[in-house]
């Protein structure tokens, strides 16, 4: 069981919320909330520091606190918070490569949780049905936070090497929805028309933002290691999950797709990952491993998490599309 | 022929209009399921299976013998001959399947076949998936029906002129994937696809064009333009063959010339059935 805990992204959506969650376990004796911003929700026990994970002071922060587990949470997913990509990317990928070194040089260090995503696995019309842990993607992803998130579990790769003694859970979450949660899939859905890839219905899975938190708080008390997916049961269809909200879509040929999601930047759809691809293809991971070694499940299956995403954005969607102002809503 | 039966189907009732509706109105709000797979079963059984029906009863009058040899449950492997330079001999196996069996048939596609807009989903609701050993042992585990025409490409957009001879089975993928899992291989020769599109040329230029392996010329396709789509009306035999345990063979599925042998005879088995039924068309009246 751990003692104390290190939190980074603390001012991330995911980040504070398991901050709060850890802060409020009693198997935790504290928790040290890290981020480059404030963060905006409250934190509940755990001790907010604002520090740059690329600078030296993480290192100490981890040395004096003699902190035992560490939960990269940090890993951002849309460039709105650091302006543009080249920073986000810095962020995501000097970062992780800093904090990864600054846990290394720190013994007291024994456990390492590392939130990645399902978009490692690329998506292309050749995958299998469904992805498991081991596979390799046959279409990679070659930008964004995807292609991010596939360099920092590259660097987790090496850093297990070195520290064979840290026991490390590694992850990936297929995308996040539910009542609160703001992704540019959360926006994507929310708008008058739902454009479309003329002839696709790819197969979506979504993971409810409550079963998201609680693998990541599951993973930061327990001992289990290795690397697993985690989505919510079952699949829906992008036809069906617009039906589900209620919203007519708008067919775009396969090479306007990505422009026209573009020029939507300004409702909020930021999309920086492989969501073109995944609007087109979709992607399914196989969830047993999880199941088998650690026993989770997730509570809502993919379709129970996409209803309460629409029943849960009713107020938001009806009262704007701008992203700042739903932002506000979500945590007025 | 001792094997043949007629089994008499449960028809299911056709939908009346506002039950219809109903369903549209279902359909519309999203009120549906699909597998992992993207199959739904559903549309298949209410929109597909009939739709494929019409062209199985009334056009190919398509008549199926070994019917008892589909198992009621758990899964199985069927591997069929390809031709008919499209795949609408999967269609009809699929009819054939359900019809005789009253299960599902989930069928392996050729990568192209998800590359389509349209096409690949079309083909995901119906019960195809990407015919790859991940995704064919998966289904197999789960008990599932699967169909499989290993010829791929080779035989289904072969010439005319080598109606009836069974190309390359692949590399014996599938077999690998029945050993695996454990499951029956049940052979399946189908008879009459070859005559439905006569392939008598195939354009490379106008393939490269639309990206596809092929581009058929046939008596009537694409002279006649979409009239050249309807299919000529041969008369289709579809014969289930003797389900082959693994657990009897005693072949390791990592022993590839073993692999390769099994799949050998079962492709030579497909072959000998073929010109047994061909014989058998040739005899009967149409």
């Amino acid at each position: 069981m751990p003692r104390v805990v290190l939190v980074t992204g603390a001012a991330g959506q995911f980040g504070s919320r398991l901050a709060a969650a850890l802060s409020n376990d009693p198997n935790v004796e504290r928790v040290i909330a890290v981020d480059l911003r404030a963060p905006e929700a409250d934190l509940g026990g755990a001790d907010f520091i604002r520090i740059d994970i690329r600078s030296a002071v993480l290192g100490k922060v981890l040395a004096d606190a003699a902190v035992d587990t560490v939960v990269h949470a940090g890993v951002l997913s849309t460039r709105a918070s650091v302006g543009n990509r080249s920073a986000m990317k810095e962020i995501n990928v000097i970062g992780s490569l800093q904090l990864l070194a600054a846990v290394q040089a720190t013994p007291s260090v024994q456990r390492l949780v590392v939130k990645s995503t399902g978009s490692v696995y690329g998506c292309g019309p050749s995958d299998p049905a469904l992805f498991t842990e081991s596979d390799q993607p046959d279409s990679p992803p070659l930008g964004g936070w995807a292609r991010d998130c596939v360099e920092v579990e590259g660097y987790v790769a090496a850093f297990a090497r070195r520290r064979p003694d840290v026991g490390i859970a590694t992850l990936r979450f297929a995308h996040a929805i539910g009542p609160t949660v703001q992704t540019g899939m959360t926006h994507y859905f929310r708008l008058p028309v739902i454009p479309i890839v003329l002839g696709r219905d790819p197969r979506l899975q979504f993971l409810h933002e409550d079963d998201l938190l609680s693998a990541l708080h599951r993973a930061a008390i327990a001992d289990f290691t290795g690397t697993y997916n985690i989505a919510g049961a079952g699949a829906i269809t992008l036809l069906q999950a617009a039906g589900l909200i209620g919203r007519p879509v708008l067919p775009v040929p396969a090479p306007l797709f990505g422009p026209v999601l573009g020029v939507l930047h300004q409702a909020g759809v930021d999309f920086s990952g492989q969501e073109v691809e995944y609007l087109a293809y979709g992607r399914m991971l196989d969830t047993s491993a999880a199941e088998r070694s650690w026993g989770f499940i997730p509570k809502y299956s993919t379709r129970a998490a996409f209803d309460a995403y629409v029943h849960g954005a009713v107020e938001v969607a009806g009262a704007t599309l701008d992203s700042t102002a739903a932002r506000e809503a979500d945590h007025g | 022929m001792a094997d043949a039966k007629i089994i008499p189907l449960p028809v299911p009732p056709m939908p009346a209009s506002n039950d219809f509706a109903s369903f549209l109105q279902r359909r519309l709000a999203g009120d549906y399921e699909v597998d992992d797979f993207g199959f739904d079963a559903e549309l298949t059984e209410r929109v597909f299976l009939p739709a494929f029906r019409t062209l199985y009863r009334d056009w190919f009058r398509v008549e199926v013998s070994g019917a008892e040899h589909l198992p009621v449950d758990g899964g199985a492997l069927i591997v069929a001959n390809h031709s008919g330079t499209i795949a609408i001999d999967a269609l009809m196996t699929q009819v054939a399947v359900h019809d005789s069996s009253g299960r599902f048939l989930r069928t392996l596609g050729a990568d192209f076949v998800f590359r389509m807009p349209f096409l690949s989903e079309v083909a995901r609701r119906g019960g195809t998936t990407l015919a790859c050993n991940a995704d064919a042992e998966r289904l197999l585990k789960a008990g599932e029906l699967v169909g499989v025409w290993p010829e791929g490409y080779k035989g289904v957009g072969k010439p005319y002129s080598q109606r009836y001879r069974l190309q390359r089975f692949g590399r014996g993928g599938f077999v690998s994937a029945a050993l695996r899992t454990g499951v029956p291989l049940i052979p399946c020769s189908i008879v009459g696809a070859e005559e439905a599109y006569p392939m008598l040329g195939n354009s490379k230029l106008l393939a490269r064009l639309i990206g596809a392996p092929y581009f058929p010329l046939t008596p009537t396709f694409p002279w006649l333009g979409p009239l050249g789509l309807i299919p000529l009306r041969s008369k289709w035999l579809i014969r289930f063959g003797e389900p082959i345990y693994p657990a009897d063979l005693a072949v390791d599925a990592d022993d590839t010339m073993a692999v390769l042998d099994l799949t050998d005879s079962v492709r030579e088995q497909i072959q000998a059935t073929l010109y047994e039924l061909l014989a058998q068309r040739a005899a009967s009246p149409r």
